[in-house]
């Protein structure tokens, strides 16, 4: 039975559109260029979320729709196969393009799938070419590495010699971390997708048990289950019990036996309580409200009501797999209100009759609630630390207290804002 | 298609937002998907605003695209109405919407609403922020202007003297997300008060609908921003027979002229304003001693239209420095940027394209770039000096304290700013003549390090770059030796004039008999 109340809303949403995966997948696959098909808005949105670029080539662009790209499609297709010869003339060293459908793209039907086959048929293996889409009309911010992924998926070799498959974009450093810590568990052949070097995929088949490392991988999940893997249930590593829960559940499905998961874990387990105690201090009995946005929000209010002491008004989640988070809503308490979809000004209303003392949102409300003397934390961020595992819990909570710190500090009123 | 990885300008209907923001009473219905919501962010964010930005999106899905998005128009619509009660509507939508046709400013105008309903066409697919900014601007005020029944076109400029009254301006343009608008507004109205002129109205920035209405009482309008007010002054003009002032107040000369336009617009007599020299420093700090090493400095410069055009003339007449460089990404004001380019006999640079900005950068060899924040990343890997004189916005384009761009204060802002990068050249070369210095022989760096400066072995390096551009010229090992004692500061300068010297007399390698030669040709032409 699930401890939370799910609860659906409609109305305008504020969320990034699956586009945004690419801030975070260029950096992980740096041998890859991620070419979304689109507008200026496109463009604009991506480099927005990303910050002013310092580099002097970055690893996606926008080929920019024009009037007379509207015009006929048969050029279009034209026109991108000139644009990605182009690009690939210019960048050698690309090895995967991602061609990547919008809004735009969709609607005007342009048949990227076709381009990338055409453009495979002329490159014979210099360049892979694959497409999925980012749009906003299908996807909300993290689906779009779900559909990044999804499009790896069929050229992934067959296997059926037996491995562990680590799914979702990990930092380098916790996966390295991760991975050492499931060899202490005496599982050996560990695999992880997506790979650091986009050509580098892990093969995959009867043989192969996959542990998802982040909530939001529907689509590649059910990919991956119809290559033969298996998809272990469990929940995300997020905390201390979300991350003992996620291991404990591998190394059940490799036979490791729980005298040598508890030696393994204990330690961790131990040292990661010590470095969370200052941060329960902080967090104890405060009100959390969580704005949709990166899927992550349902794991994080378990660990920051369960491990942290937090209170749970609301849980907000751009959309809900219910299958797939039935373990993370079994974990909340009784009677969460979980929120799937969005009417930002309902729930904008809800934050302020609530006062609660820490909003997670998107980007474009946080200064807004700042200014209204609620103390916010940007959801963009948790897809940009290392924060899975059990080594990472107490920095997780951190990103928590330190608004609330930071508040105690400045110990004065309302701010005035221009 | 364009290629684009980075662009200067977003899509027309950020212009349309920066309009609504910057109002008071006035609500934004765009008809777009849920990402475009992004667009919240550039103003809580980069201009750090305390309030979200008042547009409604209606965040239409795939699944909607089958049925009936009209009626999802008209329920955002009557919601954003009721919830947020504006004095007047602004419909649109970004590109997405432009496509599926729904036209939501008709559907907006048949619902009976009771209050100005603007719809606003902005072609996603050819046009332009800004463009999207000076569209919305423009028919916001045609449309509350012309509902408003009082229409007088018998307007005269010295109607204020009859009415034994000062005589009073509007100032048109300043925008959220525009270049230090915040305080260029109250720097000239610092400058015209001291004149004796009244301001009427500031808009977009701070006016409600009724305040647009009021414009029509002023005597002259100031146009602060071609970009964003050129084609709503010229309408109030032919309708109106209000004249504006064309002269944009950047730097000393320009301030200067743009009082004794405005005087002339007003019909004032007085026009003594040798207040400049006692108002900002920017004159005597430039005739100072110790601003002799600015003589002949090569500077690039790139920006929006207008601030690049009024760099130009304060680099050129005001600090001396050499212009070798000029482009916009504004190609609504190529045309003045190419004119004002003869002048210096150059060929101005109309791209949106960052690399292309930077390849110029490149083959002219400045000593200084002011560019926007792009130029500043291209110029700190080319290890050139550089200050930001233009949008697109970053957080660090938004100070704390007072810096205005205008008037006589922004004269000073702009010594300061422009300057102080080349002091940091002018330590950076004196570190570099002690670098053999056994403080500095492990690597020892400065805080400037960073910079270029340091890097001495680049330069010694076969630069493919130049020799890429200049055709087969290329330099022997011994002239590049002899170039690298020459220091770094005028480095720039002489490899490209021997550079030039060399295709003029058509050699090939250069060697450092070549650039003697050139050396001595150029001081006997000066
Ligand atoms: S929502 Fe659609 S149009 Fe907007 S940025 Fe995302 S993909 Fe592009």
């Amino acid at each position: 039975m699930s401890g939370a109340t799910l609860l659906k809303e409609t109305g305008p949403r504020e969320v990034f559109c699956g586009l945004t995966s690419i801030v975070w997948l260029h950096r992980r696959m740096p041998d890859a260029f991620f070419l979304v098909v689109g507008s200026r808005t496109c463009a604009h949105l991506i480099q927005s979320a990303a910050g002013v670029m310092i580099f002097a080539e970055p690893r996606f662009g926008t080929a920019i729709l024009e009037e007379r790209d509207l015009a006929g499609l048969a050029d279009a297709h034209d026109e991108l196969n000139r644009v990605v010869k182009d690009l690939l003339d210019r960048r050698p060293e690309i090895r995967t393009l991602f061609l990547v459908g919008s809004c735009p793209s969709e609607v005007i039907k342009i048949d990227l799938l076709r381009v990338a086959e055409k453009l495979n048929n002329e490159l014979r293996g210099k360049v892979t070419v694959i497409n999925y889409s980012g749009s906003g009309i299908e996807t909300t911010f993290t689906q779009g590495e779900d559909g990044a992924l999804k499009a790896l998926v069929p050229l992934m070799q067959t296997t059926n010699k037996e491995q562990l498959l680590i799914v979702g974009t990990l930092a380098n450093a916790v996966e390295d971390r991760l991975i050492k810590i499931f060899g202490k568990f005496g599982i050996e052949n560990i695999h992880s997708f997506p790979p650091r070097n986009s050509t580098n995929l892990p093969s995959i088949g009867l043989g192969t048990k996959v542990l998802l490392t982040q909530p939001y991988l529907t689509e590649t999940s059910r990919e991956l289950k119809d290559r033969g893997a298996e998809i272990l249930q469990t929940s995300f590593p997020l905390g201390v019990e979300g991350s003992r829960k996620w291991m404990e559940t591998a190394a059940k499905a490799f036979h490791v036996p729980q005298s040598t998961v508890d030696a393994t874990l204990e330690p961790l387990i131990a040292r990661a309580q010590k470095a969370l105690a200052p941060f329960i201090e902080q967090l104890k009995g405060k009100k959390l409200f969580l704005l949709p946005e990166s899927q992550l929000e349902i794991p994080l209010a378990r660990f920051l009501h369960n491990e942290c002491g937090m209170d749970l008004i609301e849980v907000g989640t751009p959309y809900l797999n219910r299958e797939m988070m039935k373990q993370e809503l079994d974990l909340l308490p009784i009677g969460t209100q979980v929120v799937e979809g969005q009417h930002v000004e309902k729930q904008l209303d809800r934050v302020r009759e609530s006062s609660p003392d820490l909003v997670v949102c998107g980007m474009g409300l946080a200064n807004p609630l700042e200014a209204e003397g609620i103390s916010t934390k940007w959801s963009i961020e948790m897809v940009f630390s290392p924060i899975h595992g059990i080594d990472q819990a107490a920095d997780l909570a951190e990103l928590f207290a330190r608004p609330l710190h930071r508040k105690n500090i400045l110990s004065q009123k309302k701010p005035q804002t221009t | 298609m364009e290629l684009t990885l980075w662009t200067y300008e977003g899509p027309p209907h950020i212009g349309a937002m920066r309009i609504a923001s910057s109002m008071k009473g006035v609500h934004y219905v765009l008809h777009a998907p849920q990402g475009d919501t992004y667009a919240d962010l550039l103003f809580t964010m980069i201009e750090r605003r305390g309030e979200r930005p008042p547009v409604t999106y209606t965040t239409f899905q795939a699944r909607d695209l089958g049925g009936d998005t009209a009626e999802l128009v008209k329920g955002h619509i009557k919601e954003a109405v009721d919830r947020f009660k504006p004095q007047a509507l602004l419909v649109g939508e970004s590109c997405t919407a432009e496509l599926i046709q729904d036209q939501p400013g008709s559907l907006a105008k048949g619902m009976g609403l009771n209050l100005p309903v603007i719809s606003l066409e902005l072609p996603a697919y050819s046009k332009k922020e800004n463009w999207g900014a000076s569209e919305t601007f423009y028919q916001l005020v045609r449309s509350l202007l012309t509902d408003s029944e009082k229409k007088s076109t018998d307007h005269s400029t010295n109607k204020w003297k009859k009415e034994g009254r000062r005589p009073r301006v509007n100032l048109l343009g300043p925008s959220l997300l525009g270049f230090r608008c915040r305080d260029d507004v109250l720097e000239i109205q610092k400058i015209l008060a001291a004149h004796g002129i009244d301001i009427n109205v500031i808009a977009p920035l701070g006016a409600s609908p009724a305040d647009i209405i009021r414009i029509e009482k002023a005597d002259a309008n100031i146009c602060l921003y071609p970009e964003v007010a050129e084609s709503t002054c010229l309408w109030l003009e032919r309708k109106l027979g209000i004249p504006f002032s064309k002269t944009v107040p950047i730097g000393i000369t320009a301030t200067q002229e743009f009082l004794k336009e405005v005087h002339e617009i007003l019909e004032i007599d007085s026009g003594n304003y040798s207040e400049s020299f006692t108002n900002s420093r920017l004159p005597w700090y430039s005739k100072s001693v110790d601003s002799n090493y600015l003589t002949g400095k090569r500077v690039f410069i790139f920006g929006d239209g207008t601030h690049a055009l009024a760099a130009a003339k304060i680099a050129k007449n005001e600090l001396g420095f050499e212009v070798v460089g000029i482009g916009t990404y504004s190609r609504e004001m190529a045309r003045k940027v190419r004119a004002a380019a003869k002048d210096f006999g150059l060929e101005a640079l109309i791209t949106n394209s960052y690399l292309e900005v930077e390849e110029a950068i490149k083959n002219s060899a400045p000593e200084l770039v002011l560019g926007t924040q792009m130029e500043r990343h291209s110029a700190k890997r080319l290890g050139i000096p550089c200050a930001v004189i233009s949008t697109p916005m970053h957080v660090q384009d938004v100070p704390a304290r007072y810096s205005p761009q205008m008037g006589w204060e922004g004269a000073n802002v702009i010594f300061d700013d422009w300057v102080h990068p080349l002091m940091m050249g002018l330590e950076e070369h004196l570190i570099g003549m002690f670098r053999h210095d056994f403080e500095f022989t492990d690597g020892h760096q400065s805080h400037l390090g960073h910079l270029g400066g340091l890097k001495e072995n680049k330069s010694s390096q076969p630069r493919e770059e130049l020799t890429d551009s200049s055709k087969e010229l290329c330099w022997t090992p011994e002239g590049e030796a002899e170039l690298s004692k020459i220091p770094f500061f005028v480095r720039g300068k002489v490899r490209k004039n021997t550079e030039k010297y060399a295709e003029e007399i058509g050699c090939k390698q250069i060697d450092s008999e070549t650039l003697f030669d050139a050396k001595a040709y150029f001081n006997s032409k000066k």
